[in-house]
């Protein structure tokens, strides 16, 4: 396996071409790891959100790419984090509809559907740090 | 990378040919929602065919562009979502209602000539 | 994988050993006529490889015996793992089970161990010598062969599990731009997905206007799976293509409404004929007698 892949691939978020590039480095190692075209999809869109979201809230922020195992399985995980203003209401803004942008509110919680396991970590003024991780559905061998 | 706008008779044809940044897409709403009334426009196709992610924000402004198309006089039609990206698109709850969608270009053409676009005002 | 990583003995025995290990070799490929031939009638007489022709495991038993001696004599498994593996590929099929591969493996290892026994039972020390180091190598290369034998009918289980799925769903086209996906059994997630995938990619390479799904043969799903169906419309609908449902049991009408689902957004039709009519009227064809047409 590619050493990157294992220690993580870092895409810096600073302007909306990063989004663009995170969600293609996304795809390009989720085909590396086995991934099929259609997970590869659905981890690249969840990419793309996350990355906006981190342009959108705290301007600035960075995406970590990194392959994961667990027992006989393997897969991919997405960290996403910013130290911006943070998100006051976790609970609130997991809901569909809800967005303090003013654009559709449907960022996390799609890519919670979009993703396998969804984390986050927020408070008020302590950035947000966000962990997706997609799995295959086949144990390696 | 700006996207280029073809006028065929009277449809617009916006034909994306590689990944979008916001800023693009909002260059693309704006230019199409101009040249409808300039040229009197009344369809327009987008065709997204090249196009391997469509999130909450580029569907957000495909959504805004057909109402705002609409209210200028013409109807948009998207043609060429690719399976995967369908696929992913409904997982977020992304469903484009409203906008009528068509398997490619030929399609989007063929629901304007067969359907019969309502002319102006009609 | 080198032998002697396998081996327990540490660096001082391990001079030994190799010395060891080449005097079996030398050993196994002196008496390879009369070994190989000891081994297929203990397979024969074991009942072992029925599937199978007397010639063909003469063939198979020859191919692994001198793979197995090479293994010995190289210290390493990758020509013998490969053969394994070629071998599981060819008798897999012919539907050879997991204790008939261990089987004869154990076997090879018993007559083995058997003519070592009687080579050398004169010199009791010289015997634990050259079992010491035939133990661990016989003990690696029966795992590599049957752990091949095991990952490979699992590689072939897999493989037959993907056909199947896919020819409990065929995408039938039965009118120009018409789909007809008939579902029949339990859809479970991972089904769910393959069938949504499977349509989509259909709608495509068939250019399908309308698609028929008909659930008539699901007695029932679950919330999830309801989900997902009505995912699956909306995808098709992404792509151009209008979706009918036909079939709804009364469990899953009761399902669907469970999760809320939007019916503005769902076209359901009772049965199958009624489900193919309305697609019919969307695709802009009238079927009528041919009497009645004439007429017309």
């Amino acid at each position: 396996m590619n050493p990157d892949v294992a220690e993580g691939t870092l895409v810096r978020i600073e302007s909306d071409l990063d989004i663009v590039s995170a969600r293609m480095q996304g795809r390009a190692i989720a085909v590396q790891l086995g991934f099929g075209a259609t997970a590869a999809t659905l981890i690249a869109t969840a990419i793309s959100e996350l990355a906006r979201n981190v342009l959108l809230y705290a301007g600035r922020g960075e995406i970590v790419l990194t392959s994961v195992e667990h027992g006989t399985r393997r897969g991919l995980a997405v960290l996403a984090q910013d130290r911006g203003p943070g998100i006051p209401d976790i609970p609130r803004a997991m809901q569909d509809g809800y967005s303090t942008s003013g654009r559709l509110g449907l960022g996390l919680p799609g890519v919670r559907r979009l993703m396998d396991d969804f984390e986050i970590e927020s408070s008020a003024g302590a950035g947000v740090r966000i962990v997706a991780k997609k799995w295959m559905p086949y144990p390696m061998t | 990378m700006e996207v280029p706008i073809l006028k065929q008779g009277p449809y617009l044809i916006a034909t994306i040919q590689s990944a979008l940044t916001d800023k693009d897409i909002v260059q693309l709403r704006d230019a199409l929602v101009e040249q409808v009334g300039k040229f009197r426009a009344r369809g327009v196709i987008i065709d997204l065919t090249a196009l391997d992610v469509m999130d909450s924000f580029a569907t957000g402004m495909l959504q805004d562009m057909a109402h705002m198309v609409r209210l200028r006089g013409a109807e948009t039609v998207i043609v060429g979502i690719q399976p995967d990206v369908a696929f992913a698109m409904v997982h977020m709850g992304l469903t484009l209602e409203g906008v009528t969608t068509a398997l490619d270009l030929e399609e989007g053409l063929a629901h304007f000539e067969c359907a019969g676009v309502p002319g102006r005002g009609g | 994988m080198a032998l002697a990583e396998i081996t327990h003995d540490g660096k001082q025995t391990f001079e030994p050993t190799t010395a060891m290990l080449r005097e079996l070799v030398a050993h196994l490929a002196q008496n390879r006529t009369q070994l190989r031939e000891e081994w297929v009638r203990r397979i024969t007489e074991a009942q072992l490889l029925q599937a199978m022709t007397k010639d063909e495991i003469f063939a198979e038993a020859t191919s692994v015996y001198d793979s197995y001696v090479e293994a010995l004599e190289t210290r390493t498994l990758e020509t013998l793992t490969t053969y394994a593996q070629n071998l599981s590929e060819r008798i897999i099929p012919r539907g050879v089970e997991t204790h008939e591969v261990v089987g004869i493996v154990l076997l090879l290892r018993d007559v083995l161990a058997r003519s070592l026994f009687a080579k050398y039972h004169t010199d009791s020390a010289l015997l634990n010598h050259v079992l010491d180091a035939y133990e661990p190598a016989a003990n690696a290369i029966a795992i590599t062969v049957s752990v091949g034998f095991v990952r490979e009918r699992e590689r072939v289980i897999r493989e037959q599990q993907e056909a199947i799925r896919e020819l409990s769903t065929p995408v039938l086209q039965v009118r120009e731009r018409l789909l007809i996906l008939p579902i029949i059994g339990v859809i479970d997630p991972h089904r769910a997905r393959q069938l949504t995938e499977q349509l989509l990619r259909a709608i495509r390479a068939n250019r399908a206007k309308v698609v028929v799904i008909d659930i008539t043969g699901v007695a029932a799903m679950d919330a999830n799976v309801a989900n997902h169906l009505v995912l699956t419309v909306e995808s098709a609908r992404l792509l151009g293509a209008r979706v009918i449902v036909t079939g709804l049991s009364p469990e899953i009408a009761q399902t669907l409404v469970n999760i809320g689902v939007d019916l503005g957004k769902m076209n359901t039709v009772g049965d199958l004929q009624g489900g193919i009519e309305e697609a019919e009227r969307l695709l802009g064809y009238k079927v009528m007698p041919v009497a009645e047409a004439q007429m017309a």
